[in-house]
């Protein structure tokens, strides 16, 4: 009889999460969408392994991770670029590779991005809450962040590995380049905001997380003499301009609902390139004309 | 009513109050039932708006909201809650002064009032009430707790809420329930989702 199919975790690394495509329906009930941050980088990790579109995958953080398989094991990792390691020889990114039983898959620190996804045949199969395996950092629900030590499930292998030629590299640009669909709250800024916003240089903060890319430079100003806005639901990929004027981008584990003014909507096309903005890239707007 | 575009696969509906989200609320759920409102994946209700996210083409959609009239909800309509209370929370005190009454009558006051759950938002499961009048609104805490316990019931501005899990929370604590608000592994995962009627009934300490 084999051994049962699943990892340990030899080094979480700063932050690596359980992720699949997120929660979906129960937004009104204040549950926030989650789901991998770079959605292309996700889906390529699972076709890689011959998984399934949805299936859970690992998404790691800056530091990367490192994971014993404890059954031999196919895996991928993509995303991020990042060196791979097998038993601490060298390993290839971006195509699918076998971990044999007992070794060690280690993903490195990315040499650019912020995030790499490293999906195994079969997916992580932690248990689904309402509807998703994902971890929701805000409202806590799925998976806790994973621990050293932590054990995880892995489930049965339902496809075969491809290999994909050429594989889309990720390069993140020198400056992340977002489009912004203005509205629904653009009057609540002054005229002079919005030419602030599309000729200013902004930078992404290390405060930055999986709710939201927070960003420096210049402030935006909210238009005299209109109080305070009363909640209202917040998408993905929204603009929300906290009263310090300072732009914070919605990703996925964004609140369901917000009081502050959004000054614009960035497409969801463009946030995969934001998930892997790291600290300090700098940002541009470019309100489109709708 | 004004739809005010939210990026490319979302409206934002305003309106004038909360009786008006209701009615709108209800009517969009109805719509969303019968198969006439087409593909919608998130209806998001708040104060004054009503969010429709994931929705491929905003503009039809708009469309066919064109004949949308807004009645308000009949009294009685939609599943009624009860909420058993202890009146016991630390606040409690400080709001019936608010309100010029003693603690007695803070607690008829507030039993004696029907409910319904505006919209969730904060937290999963965390559902904000309106049904006070809204002359009896109170401020929030000048200084929030770090520390909430779970089943909280709690007053902020003119909503009545209760805490679904123990969270650092601002608002002005009367009492508490022992009622389950909130269970992932449950359908519905939450007790008081929007639309539904509430009521609180006094229990003793």
């Amino acid at each position: 009889m084999s051994a049962a199919r699943a990892l340990r975790v030899v080094r979480a690394g700063p932050l690596t999460t359980v992720q699949d495509r997120g929660r979906s329906g129960v937004a009104a009930l204040g549950v926030p969408r989650a789901g991998a941050l770079d959605r292309p980088a996700y889906e390529l990790a699972n076709r890689l392994v011959g998984n399934e579109p949805g299936a859970a995958v690992l998404e790691t953080t800056l530091g990367g991770a490192a994971l014993r398989a404890l059954a031999p094991l196919t895996a991928a990792v993509v995303g991020a670029p990042a060196p791979v390691r097998l038993d601490g020889g060298p390993a290839p990114w971006g195509e699918p590779l076998l971990v044999p039983e007992g070794a060690v898959l280690d993903v490195g620190p990315p040499t650019h991005g912020v995030r790499s996804y490293v999906a195994f045949a079969g997916g992580i199969d932690v248990p689904p809450q309402l509807g998703s395996r994902s971890a929701d950092l805000l409202a806590g629900l799925g998976p806790a962040p994973l621990a050293d030590g932590l054990l995880l499930p892995v489930g049965l292998r339902c496809g075969e590995p491809v290999r994909i030629e050429p594989l889309p590299l990720p390069a993140p640009p020198r400056t992340l380049l977002l489009r912004l669909d203005p509205g629904p709250r653009a009057d609540w800024f002054t005229a002079e905001a919005l030419r602030v916003l599309a000729a200013s240089r902004y930078t992404v903060s290390a405060a930055s997380n999986r709710v939201g890319l927070r960003l420096h430079g210049t402030p935006l100003e909210r238009a005299p003499g209109r109080g305070e806005l009363p909640s209202e639901g917040m998408v993905l990929g929204a603009v929300q301009v906290p009263p310090d004027g300072l732009p914070v981008l919605f990703l996925a584990d964004h609140p369901t609902t917000g009081g502050y003014p959004v000054i614009g909507v960035v497409p969801v096309a463009d946030l995969a390139a934001a998930a892997q903005a790291a600290p300090g890239t700098p940002v541009r707007f470019t309100p489109t004309a709708r | 009513m004004r739809a005010r575009p939210m990026g490319r696969t979302a409206l934002l509906l305003e309106v004038a109050d909360d009786g008006e989200v209701a009615a709108l609320l209800r009517e969009l759920t109805e719509r969303r039932r019968s198969g006439a409102l087409g593909p919608v994946e998130e209806i998001v209700p708040a104060a004054r708006t009503v969010l429709l996210d994931g929705v491929a083409d905003p503009q039809a959609l708009l469309r066919r909201l064109a004949d949308l009239r807004l009645d308000p909800p009949a009294p009685g309509a939609g599943p009624l809650v009860e909420v058993p209370t202890v009146y016991d929370g630390a606040d409690l005190a400080e709001v019936a002064a608010l309100w010029g009454v003693d603690e007695a009558e803070a607690v008829r006051i507030h039993t004696g009032c029907e409910y319904r759950v505006a919209f969730c938002g904060f937290s999963p499961g965390f559902a904000y009430l309106t049904g006070l009048p809204e002359t009896l609104a109170v401020p929030r805490r000048a200084t929030p707790r770090t520390r909430v316990p779970a089943g909280s019931v709690a007053l902020a501005g003119p909503y009545t809420g209760v805490y679904p899990g123990a969270s650092p929370g601002g608002w002005q604590l009367i009492g508490r329930t022992g009622l389950p608000l909130w269970d992932p592994g449950q359908e519905p995962p939450a007790l008081l989702s929007p639309g539904t009627r509430v009521r609180f009934t006094e229990v003793p300490r």
